[in-house]
């Protein structure tokens, strides 16, 4: 369970690398412009993924020391 | 008298009594009065580092921005996310051994690992030559904000050194007590009123989201994403990885990490923050919805749009809860800054002089500091011309140059020496301040391609400082190896 703790690495890769493939206006999501709405439909995904990680860490059970 | 001064006034007021309550039943220590006793829960924690979000800068900034520039604006929306990933990792071992070792400072970190004074004092130097323009950006906009939502009835003046006024007589008595309890008020309070304009102002004046954007791609085509040169692609990505990683070297945000009452405070943040960000897109959407009603602000100016709309759309009441709203957005992050900046220079200049000196005499002249540094900063909201901008530009480059060396100390067999660190330091802020006060960028070399000319020149500053840090460890480490063994 540990290496899960890896995933954080893919919101790097959408927010850094992710821009260069969907640099356009449309079609708009929601209303948004598409690069908009890939941003922040990948902060939803971020808070997810730190849940995840939170929730698989070790660290986080038990009494704290 | 108009209608929006009553509600103005009140939030400097709000300020005021919430930073003086907040000493109520402790005695001020240097530990109560810099980190809180180190007893912060997930709330108040989250409120500190959340505080970095929604300063001036992002409430003029962000929306001007969005405004002015359009699809680059994003950036911000990205860079504080990755930071917040980055968090989960790397702050929990920094609070642990902040705790261990009864730290008070960024720089008192740097001290501990490289063993190192002389360490500490340059840390604490570049810190403060960052600080003092962050501290003036919010006094400047704590001034516009007060001239335009007051309808000019206080000028920035006035403004400006009542602010200061205010935010030094609470940091004096309730340092970090102070700016946890205002930052309660004015995160509900921009809460509510950024996202209220965020989806009034596009309804109200398009009819909806997808018709304000069509619009301004039908007006200005391409503007709601990044352009091909100039900030591009390779300016965006090369930013947000570089303010990504400088996020918490902010010695006011480093600080903060150290109030938490555990670590777990810390990752619990990690999950919240990155949603609490996006509160951020609706400073966009008012920046946008500002393109097509009050055109032609231009320079500086862009800062004004969230209000130029606000003024032309509202009644004054409403502006002036939204000027209210801004006051705090300035005072917090301010009380912040400046309780760091006097900590720092009483605890990691100060006390490095005198050694002999006590907490308490350094409490004490910590506290006397704050007024200094807060007239120094009026001073240059006040006076300030060019030279004030160039160091703010700096300021996020500089303390991003902290990063390797903090980083490194952080593992179990830290690669780098006390030498390495300072010379990589060194290299990487003679770096910095060379290229900025030069006006150097990638875009003066007409031969390299273009891709390359895009990318955010502080990258340079970053990997120089990683190679002096590398090379310069290296060296000192093999000249000290046979002397260890002879000891041994």
């Amino acid at each position: 369970m540990r290496n899960i703790r890896w995933i954080a690495i893919i919101p790097f890769l959408a927010l850094i690398i992710g821009p260069f493939f969907v640099n356009r206006v449309d079609p708009l999501i929601l209303g948004l412009p598409f690069l908009l709405a890939w941003i922040v439909v990948w902060i939803l995904i971020t808070s997810l993924i730190m849940a995840v990680i939170y929730a698989a860490d070790p660290a986080n059970r038990g009494n704290e020391s | 008298m108009n209608g929006a001064l009553p509600f103005i006034a009140a939030a400097a007021l709000l300020a005021l009594a919430l930073g003086f309550l907040a000493r109520r039943g402790k005695d001020m220590s240097l530990e109560q009065w810099t980190v809180g006793g180190r007893g912060f829960g997930a709330i108040f924690v989250f409120l500190l580092l959340a505080g970095e979000i929604y300063t001036t800068f992002t409430f003029l900034g962000g929306s001007g921005y969005a405004y002015g520039k359009g699809a680059p604006a994003y950036y911000i929306l990205s860079y504080g996310t990755l930071a917040y990933v980055l968090s989960y990792f790397m702050l929990p071992p920094i609070w642990r051994y902040a705790k261990e070792h009864r730290l008070y400072s960024q720089s008192d970190f740097f001290v501990r690992k490289y063993d190192s004074p002389t360490l500490g004092v340059i840390v604490a130097i570049v810190d403060i030559v960052a600080l003092i323009p962050y501290l003036v950006l919010q006094f400047k906009g704590l001034g516009i904000i007060v001239e335009v939502a007051g309808y000019g009835a206080i000028s920035s003046t006035v403004a400006i050194w009542t602010g200061a006024i205010v935010v030094a007589a609470y940091v004096m008595v309730s340092g970090v007590h102070g700016s946890a309890w205002t930052a309660v008020a004015k995160d509900l309070l921009i809460l509510i009123v950024v996202i209220f304009l965020g989806m009034y102002l596009p309804h109200h004046y398009y009819g909806g989201l997808a018709s304000m954007f069509s619009a301004i791609e039908q007006a200005k085509p391409g503007f709601t994403v990044l352009p091909p040169h100039g900030e591009s692609l390779w300016w965006f990505s090369s930013t947000v990885l570089l303010t990504a990683l400088g996020f918490y070297m902010w010695p006011h945000s480093f600080g903060s990490i150290y109030t938490a009452r555990s670590a777990r405070v810390i990752r619990k943040n990690a999950i919240v923050l990155p949603l609490y960000q996006l509160i951020l897109l609706f400073v966009f959407f008012v920046g946008f919805a500002a393109i097509l009603q009050v055109p032609g602000l231009s320079g500086p100016n862009i800062d004004l749009a969230l209000f130029k709309l606000s003024v032309k759309t509202f009644d004054p009441w409403f502006v002036g809860v939204i000027g209210a709203t801004g006051v705090l957005t300035a005072l917090v992050p301010g009380s912040m800054i400046l309780m760091t900046a006097a900590t720092l220079i009483a605890n990691n200049l100060y006390r490095a002089l005198d050694p002999s000196a006590d907490d308490r005499r350094v409490s004490l002249m910590a506290r006397l500091l704050v007024p200094v540094v807060a007239l120094v900063a009026v001073f240059f909201t006040l006076k300030g011309g060019e030279t004030i901008v160039a160091l703010l530009l700096m300021g996020y480059s500089l303390v991003t140059q902290l990063f390797p060396s903090l980083v490194l100390s952080l593992a179990q067999r830290n690669i780098a020496t006390r030498e390495g660190a300072v010379a990589g330091i060194v290299a990487g802020v003679a770096t910095v301040a060379v290229v900025s006060l030069t006006g150097a960028n990638f875009h003066k070399l007409p031969w390299l391609p273009p891709e390359i000319q895009d990318l955010n020149i502080g990258i340079v500053a970053l990997i120089l400082n990683f190679i002096v840090l590398i090379v310069v460890s290296a060296v000192t480490r093999q000249a000290a190896e046979p002397a260890r063994v002879a000891a041994e």
